[in-house]
């Protein structure tokens, strides 16, 4: 699991949660409420995706980890590992 | 985290009931309940949705008589905007529930009317039209309206910890032309509000947005289609749904609601109880009954609703223009309980056949007209009185109505009506189970869903997010914040 598969694993995930957004041009490091119509209940449904499909549990405390493209993948990619 | 011992102790009593043990327990099956109902099953919560009739969708359901296909409840499904406007409440909902928006097959309205005694103002799914009926009728009153609506527009409707205020009280410090306020008041009161003469102004500006800032939408089929998707929804994410299986007491021990008992007397158990059937009516299943709580006051607003098929579609004596009417006879509008058997000086009139369904059209006219009623006036009436009474108002509802669209004469209605139905108060009572036939519930609202008990919130009508858009959104947001994210009990 590199950082790259773990940005397309969330992608993939936010593809399902907003099929009306257009995620072809995301900048890994703008946030991703600045870029696309994500609110709190997105983001609750993020954290509960990974749960579901991938068992990664964030705690309430890490939720802002998951800003950015970049940052999800930085905070991600060594829970993905540990699982390996 | 549960320290070892206590952790034991619940698995073995997971383990004694495990045939009747759910993560999540919903009592009926409307809007709010299908909702909550998928949000959880969706993620892997062993979830039962109870539903006392055989029936999905509560106040919002449909029925056949005689053949025919009847909706009751939706006129129109408000909150509409068109495909790629986001951030409102359809969009959101339609994400949370993983429905596609062609799902619902919606389609819009033509225009809408709030029509007074010398005085109407239209409006459309383009917020631009009322925004010009307004400064064109009312123009003393533009720069107050201009800022009202930014009011609205910045004040977050959602928020689980709003303070109630009156919404006369605030509108009041925006307009002083009580005809104009009166007017904006007439539909946001008629569709949704539960409180007579006045409501909390949070409520005010969910169904300000619903009504006035989005729009009205409806499928060709009407309401069973949105029920359609809804129950595919929660079956598909692998819910369990008992129809015909009301909850008769919700039995309580050390501050949890410990164990349901059904109408047939099976008993099942559940980690979290959502009940959608509202506030007094969930508190008084409880035993024993908390005295640390009040019973909550049961809502006092109900309706009738008179239906009339036409073998013509209306369009063809010139009632084909509007989609929604609300209408007021009085110098004041005056939204209370009705101290007759029903009040018809104003009510809401619905013409199905006017939304723009493009080339497909409903195969008949269909006509319906709501006027505020008195449940006491109804309840105890014998079968034969009642009948008479029902024919009595039926007439008196629809000669009121009539006088704010294209005259018609009677006998060319007469003779394209084929059929009629009418729902009072006592059907509404009999087939939601409230209290008092309150369409719109308490009018206190219980805006996080916490009840006495630790595991048993509130869903729908008595959370208070209005509509059936909102309906929807209640389950979701109080499946949310209680069970997935853990804040409950």
């Amino acid at each position: 699991m590199t950082k790259e598969d773990c940005k397309k694993l969330v992608i993939d995930i936010i593809a399902d949660i907003a099929p009306d957004e257009d995620l072809s041009a995301i900048k890994p490091d703008v946030r991703l409420r600045d870029q696309l119509q994500l609110d709190s209940m997105d983001f609750l449904d993020i954290v509960m995706e990974l749960r579901k499909r991938h068992n990664i549990e964030v705690p309430e405390a890490d939720y802002m980890h998951l800003a950015s493209l970049e940052s999800c993948a930085e905070y991600l990619t060594p829970k993905f590992q540990a699982k390996a | 985290m549960s320290s070892a011992p206590a952790a034991a102790g619940r698995a073995t009593e997971t383990v004694r009931v495990k045939d009747s043990h759910y993560d999540a327990v919903i009592i009926g099956a409307g809007m709010s309940g299908l909702a909550a109902g998928i949000r959880l099953a969706h993620f892997g919560r062993k979830v039962c949705i109870l539903e006392r009739h055989n029936a999905p969708g509560g106040l919002n359901s449909f029925y056949s008589l005689g053949g025919r296909r009847y909706d009751v409840g939706l006129h129109a499904m408000t909150n509409y905007v068109p495909p790629g406007v986001k951030g409102t409440p359809l969009g959101k909902l339609l994400r949370q529930l993983r429905i596609d928006r062609d799902e619902f097959a919606l389609r819009p309205q033509r225009q809408s009317r709030i029509a007074f005694p010398d005085c109407a103002l239209r409006f459309t799914n383009d917020f631009a039209v009322l925004d010009g009926e307004v400064a064109s009728r009312f123009p003393a009153q533009a720069d107050g309206w201009r800022r009202l609506v930014q009011a609205v527009r910045a004040f977050d409707d959602v928020a689980l910890d709003a303070r109630p205020e009156s919404a006369r009280a605030v509108v009041a410090r925006y307009l002083d032309d009580p005809l104009l306020t009166d007017m904006i008041f007439c539909p946001v009161m008629y569709y949704g509000s539960a409180q007579e003469r006045d409501m909390d102004f949070a409520q005010f500006v969910i169904m300000f947005k619903a009504l006035y800032l989005e729009g009205f939408a409806r499928p060709l089929e009407g309401v069973r289609v949105i029920i359609r998707v809804l129950l595919d929804k929660f079956r598909q994410a692998g819910g369990e749904r008992r129809m015909k299986c009301g909850v008769a007491r919700i039995v309580a021990d050390g501050g949890r609601a410990a164990r349901l008992v059904l109408d047939d007397g099976t008993e099942i158990t559940a980690d979290h109880v959502l009940s959608s059937i509202g506030r007094p009516e969930t508190l008084r299943l409880c035993e024993p009954a908390s005295a640390a709580t009040d019973a909550g006051t049961p809502g006092e607003l109900s309706f009738i609703e008179t239906i009339s098929v036409f073998n013509r579609q209306p369009a063809e004596w010139g009632w084909g223009e509007d989609t929604i009417v609300f209408f007021n006879d009085q110098p004041r509008f005056e939204y209370a309980r009705a101290e007759g058997p029903v009040d018809v000086r104003s009510g809401v009139i619905c013409l199905p056949n006017n939304f723009d369904f493009g080339d497909e059209r409903l195969p008949e006219g269909i006509f319906r007209v709501t006027c505020l009623a008195n449940y006491a006036r109804w309840a105890n009436l014998p079968e034969e009185e009642y009948r008479a009474e029902k024919r009595r108002w039926f007439e008196a509802a629809v000669r009121s109505a009539r006088r704010f669209l294209p005259p018609v004469d009677d006998a060319t209605l007469a003779a394209a009506q084929v059929a009629t139905d009418m729902f009072t108060p006592r059907t509404i009572r009999k087939f939601t189970g409230h209290l008092n036939g309150a369409i719109y519930g308490a009018p206190h609202k219980v805006r996080d869903g916490r009840t006495h008990l630790a595991n048993l919130y509130l869903c729908g009508t008595d959370q208070g997010f209005l509509g059936i858009v909102g309906a929807m959104l209640s389950g979701i947001s109080m499946a949310n914040y209680h069970v997935l994210q853990g804040k409950g009990g």
